[in-house]
């Protein structure tokens, strides 16, 4: 296609502290055609994303728009140069209307400056319709559900009318249906010659939609061309950087008696039913789409949140858990989701994280020992291979996987029989990423009953013994290692096939 | 597998000079030094021993709680009724006092009103989950407004006088060491060891630092959050005590606006208000300096108008400039 | 809306009973006292609330109002030909200054609003103390016209009232007629997806700082020439009550929540408080722990309104919850 590119970017390179997201990077986008931006958690996607929304501004490197010379300074100069973006997290105002979420920022003005709420309501209105959404402009958007809410951020993308459209992984949260929609939506705005930026983990989407590609491996551009010309091995290989059949150290390990039997485990909007029983040196994935209830009831069986009902056995014997505390007491450790918010203390030294969810094992009489914290932390620190300077660098001048490494020995150190794992390698870099399934792989090995959360297919089918698929709050299907395929999974995780009994 | 020559790594990290000397409490030394300098430049009476013992009366009582309001700060709560709780807890024993209660009974009813106001805080604040600032604001006016309408415009100034011996006599004759003084460097002690040596300290800074983080490591945050506050109230109720000794008085507005200066103690040590940073010498080395600061400005007949002035200017100054600072630093080497 | 409905039945029993044991409270003289006396409350409570819609606080706002009182005071003693209108702009901007340096102390400094306004509230009052030398000024230091303006009427209502309801049509009008007004709920109720919206929290605090304080200044003279007397200590402790209000009104102070007709019914159940105390013989020492009990209630109602029910993610709980709007 000799087309020439709307949207061009050149020796990009952005660096954080600590981190180098982006090298010397090149992209061009093409209008009328949708390019898959493709790469691992953490090879600097997002980053790219977010400089071209203006929200960073890279370090070096130009970006080109119909070969005029851009510099954004805020997100306002990405859309006045026609880039709009639907964001990876949902960013919404809760107490404001559907409306006023999709106009925040450039709401439609009447002469005089006063905002034209009509026009907006109207507008508004339109979009959700082009989007199939089940409720109107007025409605609050606290009351609705993750999905939905979702479908506004998509309106508020499509709201800028733009050239040129970003999508960061828009169907996480999307049940099947409504990724059909979207499809459609997106077949719409090539018609209309828009040019489309589409990042997303799952290659069956990418092939759907995609006609281009580019993909990024540790912060640098690895490849580039047309989908027609490429199969997924080969992506996977690019992504990955060495084929995908050593990345998954699944040892194969007898498995020993029931652990945990968790029966009718309920809350009244976030999950139901949810029953299952964790095995003694098993790996047990719990697979489904974002916002599917799994961290919901995970969390329930750690004691930060309590079910309306349902029982729990821990070694045949019930077990009343109404705090962390009792959990961590009763051998469970969850090594949460969000690394940042609840899983380390950011100012907190290595050795401060380290020892927090064990405090009392290094204290006697509730005085701290700082030699037991040392020796603690040094153990455990070279089990995992975190790289630091000394072992009281502050978590926040780390890198994401050494920060992951850190929380996961945070919890080692508390001893546990369970551990939960929750997307443990989101957002981390390749390396430490198989340092993680490795280790995963060796405390099973040990005896530990591992609970693996993850959105990532080939983590699930590469290290879970069984897997447990959520949507909508409820497990739906349950596969056995030798039975569990990509697609059969994939289905059952968006609400297709029936349900499980 | 692994080579440990690679792991290398120090258990401590390395301690610089320019680390110590950029240290708050190091620079508040440094103010403190100054304030004494100064005070002794303006006025020869400032060095007297009697005269600095007589100075730690007018402090004692605010420190006392300025304690466990750095540990509330410090987990990102707050507690503006102390001032009023004071009020509450006089009242309660000057009623007690009219009724004939003697001195011990007369302290147990102090301690147990701070408490139990302490204690109806931290229920709104940690069991219902509503924002401290708000419930304390709420708790202010009815603390303060209970003690207005039991009082009106009339005061209780029947105490025995071996209950106003607490508030005006001394632990030790020479040097001159006030009760409330002494009681005051006890608790500062107390307090010091369990922030910087026990695990409930390590607790208290964690929960500061990110309490979704502490929760989910097994900390019972609402339950910390819950005594803290109770503590808190208990030392308004040994500063009412102290207070309504020395006096010899309980009015309506007794106490009136110590919370502002409980806080700027507070925060003037360097107790982060977004929480998790702050040590206590450092609150004990800010009191130190208020008071003195105070004491010798009072010395030359500054009014306490203007003294507040300073205060307040202090107070946004010892914030504000080591941020102007950091950034003209960052600002060079670019 | 429905709280706002609420707060309003409330209001309307509350007068009720108290017209019940006290006929005088109902007569039209009485109930245009009270609106008269809650101008100022009316005024300042919209202010904080714009202030509280950032997250933020403004502990400075009395002091403010007493600073720029006792400015226009001086001024007056000083050149009594000062025309009114001159007093009022001479009081507006010393407030608007005033608030300036807290926003310029918060939003380019970044100091946590509680920390810089408690102290600017210590700074201001001593302030007063060094400009007026200490002294009290009473209406016999200020010229009649000065002390004219706020009892001086139009249409049968005085000015003090006149001027409330323009600066509560401007707050309504920026609250939800401009895009700014919208700016400010979005940057309180969630500052990371605000910013990805454009709209960035420091112009933003510089603003509601600013507006806060000339709006205190406003009220500064018009608190003065009311009430005849200017000295260090007026309006002492009033920023508890104008926040008070905020809270009545179901203003949250976690910010992003709030809105112009729950402030002012706020600020009228408080003002119908303190103004029936005396008509029903209660001592007026009860008002402060009545203020604080509502307060209490108040955020308690609150919390129990705001409270999340979770996450809506099993497919009958979005049904409920669409079927309860």
């Amino acid at each position: 296609m000799a087309e020439e590119p709307i949207l061009q970017l050149d020796h990009v390179t952005k660096q954080f502290p600590g981190v180098r997201a982006l090298h010397d990077v090149h992209m061009e986008l093409y209008p009328g055609q949708v390019t898959a931006l493709l790469g691992e958690n953490g090879a600097g996607k997002s980053t790219i994303v977010k400089i071209l929304t203006g929200i960073h501004r890279p370090d070096a490197g130009a970006i080109h728009i119909n070969g005029k010379l851009q510099s954004f300074s805020s997100p306002r100069d990405a859309w006045a140069s026609g880039i709009s973006a639907i964001h990876q997290e949902t960013v919404m105002f809760d107490d404001l209307t559907v409306a006023e979420n999709i106009f925040m920022g450039h709401m439609p003005l009447k002469s005089g400056g006063r905002i034209d709420w009509q026009s907006m309501r109207a507008r508004s209105a339109e979009l959700l319709k082009s989007v199939e959404a089940d409720f109107g402009p007025d409605d609050l958007l606290k009351r609705l559900g993750v999905a939905q809410k979702h479908l506004v951020e998509i309106a508020r993308a499509l709201s800028h009318d733009s050239r040129i459209v970003i999508m960061d992984e828009p169907t996480s949260a999307l049940s099947a249906r409504e990724i059909d929609d979207l499809f459609d939506i997106v077949a719409q705005l090539k018609a209309e010659g828009r040019a489309i930026l589409f990042i997303s983990h799952k290659f069956d989407e990418i092939f759907r939609v995609a006609d281009r590609w580019v993909c990024l491996r540790d912060g640098e551009h690895v490849g580039e061309g047309l989908i027609k010309d490429v199969d997924s091995p080969k992506l996977v290989k690019l992504m990955v950087g060495r084929s995908i059949d050593r990345i998954f150290p699944k040892k194969q390990i007898k498995i020993g008696e029931p652990v945990l039997e968790v029966e009718g485990l309920c809350n009244p909007t976030e999950f139901a039913d949810v029953s299952f029983t964790l095995h003694k040196g098993e790996i047990l994935g719990f697979y489904g789409l974002v916002g599917a209830g799994r961290s919901e009831a995970m969390q329930t069986l750690f004691g930060v949140s309590k079910p309306s009902s349902g029982t729990v056995k821990l070694n045949g014997k019930n077990l009343e858990i109404s705090s962390t505390a009792d959990a961590i007491e009763a051998g469970i450790a969850y090594v949460p989701e969000d690394r940042q918010v609840q899983g380390a203390v950011l100012p907190f030294g290595i050795r401060e994280n380290m020892t927090l969810a064990s405090l009392q094992r290094h204290a006697s009489k509730s005085v701290l020992s700082l030699a037991s914290e040392q020796s603690v932390t040094r153990k455990l620190g070279e089990r995992l291979s975190v790289k630091a300077s000394n072992w009281e660098q502050r978590l926040n001048d780390l890198s994401g996987g050494n920060q992951q490494k850190v929380v996961i020995a945070k919890w080692l150190a508390t001893e546990p029989k369970i551990l939960i794992l929750d997307e443990p390698t989101k957002g981390i870099d390749v390396g430490s990423k198989a340092a993680v399934h490795e280790f995963m792989g060796e405390l099973a090995a040990e005896g530990l009953a591992v609970i693996l959360i993850t959105s990532e297919l080939p983590e699930v089918l590469g290290m879970a013994d069984r897997i447990m698929v959520m949507h909508e709050g409820r497990i739906v299907k349950s596969f056995t290692r030798a039975e569990a395929t990509a697609e059969a999974i994939v289905t059952a995780a968006t609400g297709g096939g029936h349900h499980a009994p | 597998m692994k080579q440990p020559a690679r792991y290398d790594v120090a258990d401590r990290a390395p301690r610089t000079l320019s680390d110590f000397l950029l240290r708050w409490e190091t620079i508040l030394v440094a103010m403190l030094v100054l304030v004494v300098i100064g005070n002794t430049a303006i006025s020869p009476y400032f060095l007297d021993i009697y005269n600095l013992s007589d100075a730690t009366f007018n402090f004692s009582e605010k420190a006392i709680i300025a304690l466990g309001m750095a540990l509330l700060i410090l987990v990102r709560d707050i507690d503006l009724s102390v001032a009023a709780i004071i009020a509450l807890a006089s009242l309660a024993m000057g009623l007690a006092a009219d009724a004939g209660a003697g001195t011990p009974l007369l302290i147990l009813i102090g301690l147990s009103v701070g408490a139990v106001c302490g204690a109806f805080n931290g229920f709104l604040v940690a069991r219902i989950g509503l924002p401290s600032i708000v419930v304390t604001i709420g708790t202010m006016s009815l603390f303060r407004g209970i003690a207005q309408v039991v009082l009106g415009d009339q005061a209780i100034t029947k105490y025995p006088a071996a209950f106003q011996t607490l508030g005006q006599g001394y632990l030790v004759r020479w040097p001159p060491i006030p009760y409330s003084f002494a009681l005051f460097l006890l608790l500062a002690v107390i307090f010091a060891f369990v922030l910087h040596r026990t695990t409930l300290g390590r607790k208290f800074y964690a929960m500061g630092n990110n309490p979704v983080a502490a929760q989910f490591s097994g900390i019972q945050v609402d339950k910390i959050r819950f005594w803290l506050f109770v503590l808190t109230g208990t030392l308004a109720g040994v500063a009412a005590v102290l207070l309504t000794a020395r006096i010899g008085s309980t009015r309506p507005n007794i106490a009136l606006g110590w919370e502002l200066e409980v806080i700027t103690a507070v925060i003037l040590g360097g107790v982060s208000i977004a929480g998790g940073s702050g040590t206590i010498p450092g609150v004990v080395l800010a009191v130190f300096i208020l008071g003195l600061a105070t004491f010798g400005l009072s010395l030359i007949n500054v009014p306490g108008i203007v003294i507040s002035v300073l205060l307040g200017l202090l107070l946004i100054a010892s914030i504000a400039v080591p941020i102007v600072v950091r950034r003209l630093m960052k600002k060079k080497p670019a | 809306m429905r709280r706002e409905f609420i707060l309003a039945l409330i209001i309307v029993g509350l007068v009720v009973v108290i017209g019940v044991r006290a006929p005088v409270f109902v007569t039209p003289a009485s109930l245009v006292n009270i609106i008269t006396d809650t101008s100022f409350l009316f005024m300042l409570a919209l202010a904080q609330m714009i202030v509280i819609l950032t997250r933020g606080i403004d502990l400075s706002v009395a002091a403010n109002l007493a600073m720029a009182g006792m400015l226009t005071a001086l001024a007056s003693r000083a050149m009594p030909e000062l025309p009114v209108v001159a007093i009022i702009l001479l009081s507006t901007f010393c407030g608007l200054a005033l608030g300036f340096v807290n926003g310029a102390l918060i939003a380019g400094l970044g100091i946590p609003p509680i920390v810089v306004t408690l102290g600017t509230l210590a700074v201001y009052r001593g302030l007063i103390f060094v400009v007026a030398g200490g002294q009290w000024l009473t209406s016999d230091d200020m010229t009649p016209q000065f002390l004219a303006f706020p009892k001086s009427t139009l249409l049968g209502i005085s000015s003090l009232v006149w001027i409330a309801a323009i600066v509560i049509a401007a707050f309504w009008y920026l609250l939800s007629q401009t895009r700014t007004g919208r700016g400010l709920y979005a940057v309180g109720g969630n500052p990371v997806a605000a910013r990805y919206c454009g709209i960035d929290l420091a112009p933003q605090q510089l603003l509601v700082y600013s507006i806060a304080g000339a709006v205190s200044g406003l009220c500064g003279y018009l608190w003065v020439s009311r009430y005849g007397i200017a000295y260090v200590d007026i309006a002492q402790g009033y920023e508890l009550t104008i926040i008070a209000a905020c809270v009545i009104g179901g203003v949250s102070i976690a910010g992003g929540v709030g809105t112009v007709s729950g402030t002012l019914l706020g600020a009228l159940f408080l003002g119908i408080v303190v103004n029936a105390l005396p008509v029903i013989n209660v001592s007026p020492f009860w008002q402060m722990a009545i203020s604080g009990a509502v307060i209490l209630a108040a955020v308690i109602v609150n919390a129990r309104a705001e409270r999340r029910a979770g996450k809506l993610i099993l497919p009958e709980a979005r049904q409920f919850a669409g079927a309860s709007k």
